[in-house]
């Protein structure tokens, strides 16, 4: 197989090969299939553990099952909240990384410091100030919309996102040989031109991996909505615990939970993993 | 001479606080085949890049044509349009096929019909007897097929000239004949061409006039056979003696 020739500046690998690339990620897929399975395996395990070292109480299950679909609803939440951030995040992180990148001073300069700022800020503090800054109520039209509190969250991790989505997009752009920029230039593209047409195809698998990452990241950050009174899978948690009242139910309650971020996002990583491998250019 | 085609006076150029081109002028006819040779670091690359603003000048005057390159307010698609150039990197792009590297700068740049353009791609292809790798990627090409789709590239953007920088040095030595045949070939036919090369043969046979660089100026030039035999300065002899 052609593709199987080791690396070199110009593999294959760099090419639009559409047949290979579907055939790539249905293995990249079939991996992710396979880590649902594992997890869901994991999962079944440690909450039986769980279950077994609490003294087989067959009420914790009992118990378990009955708050399932509560807490399933706030799962939705994070799910929903993480979705919202990461495709807002990721549209801006792309304009401001090539803001970063761009050679015109009155742009690169703001992008730069923008991306300091956010980036270099903790994730609940940009929260904590969107969730207080962010009116609660907007008028259009002179219609009265509340802006509910966790679109008020989304919006607070969509920040970190685009910071950190731009340092991913100025490191890809930057790794692009500066040769291609050249030819380009002596073909009459202007700097626009050069990053849609040239630059930023050539980023796009490189910025695959580390943007799955930085969705992980996010979605792991998203119960920190809970601190500002989300009603997400957390909050839900502990007014289910509130409600029972039963402090054997603690662990299990806890170990629950994690497992179903666990069952989430481990796939999208052992996924990200496979895509890291099979477009490997280095 | 006629009215040069392109035309350098007194071209300064530093990177930070080197000195790469200090004074250079040249006078280049349509039709001329031009070689520029000299020991690295001389500044023959750097006259390349300066021709087609690809680098700024300090201080000096180059036109090109019609076109002001030194002005202010230059039309860098008409100056591409006018004056292609192929890199010893080759620098193809490795997300297009062969066919769109050389097709898609007319096509978006220059807004030309997209049949039109594929159609001529393909011709140029087959010229640099490449047309049965149109729809292969740059990387699964040799190094010195990847630098004649480059010349097809150059070319399809239907240039008055083209400047050759070191295209030949970043190849095995079986490739370079490959190469240099096709860009006699494009000689042949009239196209203007500014050759930074260290093929000593080749400059000998095709080129109208050999300008040798040393220290950022330009030392200086000749018909080729002249040049060869009666260097007239120390710095030439001197050159010529390490590498004929």
């Amino acid at each position: 197989m052609t593709r199987d020739r080791g690396p070199s500046k110009f593999s294959p690998e760099v090419g639009i090969d559409l047949a290979g690339a579907r055939k790539r990620v249905g293995t990249a897929l079939n991996a992710g299939l396979a880590g649902v399975l594992l997890s869901i395996l994991v999962v079944c395990v440690l909450v039986l553990a769980v279950a077994i070292l609490h003294g087989t109480d067959a009420t914790v299950l009992a118990k378990l099952a009955k708050w399932t679909p509560f807490l399933a609803q706030g799962f939705l939440l994070n799910v929903v909240m993480s979705l919202i951030a990461i495709s807002a995040g990721t549209l801006g992180g792309i304009f401001l990384g090539m803001g970063q990148i761009a050679p015109f001073g009155w742009i690169s300069w703001p992008s730069k410091v923008l991306t300091q700022i956010f980036r270099n800020a903790p994730w609940l503090v940009l929260l904590f100030y969107c969730i207080f800054l962010l009116p609660y109520q907007v008028r259009i039209a002179g219609q009265t919309f509340v802006v509910a509190n966790w679109l008020r969250a989304s919006i607070g991790l969509t920040i970190p996102v685009i910071a950190n989505f731009s340092e991913i997009v100025r490191g890809a752009m930057q790794s692009i040989p500066s040769g291609q920029w050249e030819a380009a230039r002596s073909l009459g593209y202007t700097w626009r031109q050069s990053v849609h047409q040239v630059i930023l195809p050539q980023c796009i698998k490189r910025m695959l991996p580390p943007w799955m990452n930085l969705y992980a990241v996010l979605l792991m950050a998203t119960p920190l909505a809970s601190i500002v009174g989300t009603q997400e899978a957390l909050t839900n948690l502990r007014t289910a615990l509130q409600a029972e009242a039963d402090g054997r139910l603690l662990l299990p309650f806890y170990a629950y939970l994690l497992s179903w971020f666990f069952i989430y996002s481990y796939p999208i990583a052992r996924f990200s993993m496979r895509l890291e491998k099979r477009f490997a250019i280095h | 001479m006629s009215d040069p085609f392109i035309k350098l006076h007194d071209v300064y150029k530093s990177f930070h606080d080197t000195p790469v081109l200090r004074g250079v002028s040249v006078d280049i006819a349509k039709g001329e085949v031009i070689c520029i040779i000299g020991p690295s670091g001389s500044g023959k690359s750097t006259i390349l890049r300066c021709i087609n603003a690809l680098t700024p000048v300090d201080q000096g005057f180059i036109q090109v044509g019609s076109i002001q390159v030194t002005s202010k307010n230059l039309d860098m698609v008409a100056l591409c349009h006018c004056v292609g150039m192929v890199f010893q990197q080759y620098n193809l792009f490795p997300h297009r096929t062969v066919l769109q590297n050389v097709s898609m700068a007319p096509i978006q740049v220059l807004k030309q019909n997209k049949a039109e353009v594929t159609e001529r791609a393909r011709a140029l292809l087959d010229k640099v007897k490449l047309g049965h790798r149109a729809n292969a990627y740059p990387g699964e090409l040799s190094g010195g097929q990847q630098q004649r789709v480059a010349i097809a590239r150059a070319l399809c953007m239907q240039p008055q000239a083209i400047l050759f920088d070191e295209v030949t040095a970043a190849l095995d030595p079986e490739m370079v004949g490959e190469v240099l045949t096709v860009i006699k070939q494009i000689a042949n036919e009239g196209m203007t061409c500014v050759v930074v090369t260290h093929e000593m043969g080749f400059a000998r046979e095709v080129a109208d006039r050999i300008y040798f660089t040393d220290g950022g100026l330009i030392v200086e030039s000749g018909p080729p056979d002249e040049f060869f035999a009666n260097p007239a300065d120390e710095r030439t002899r001197s050159f010529l003696s390490k590498v004929l």
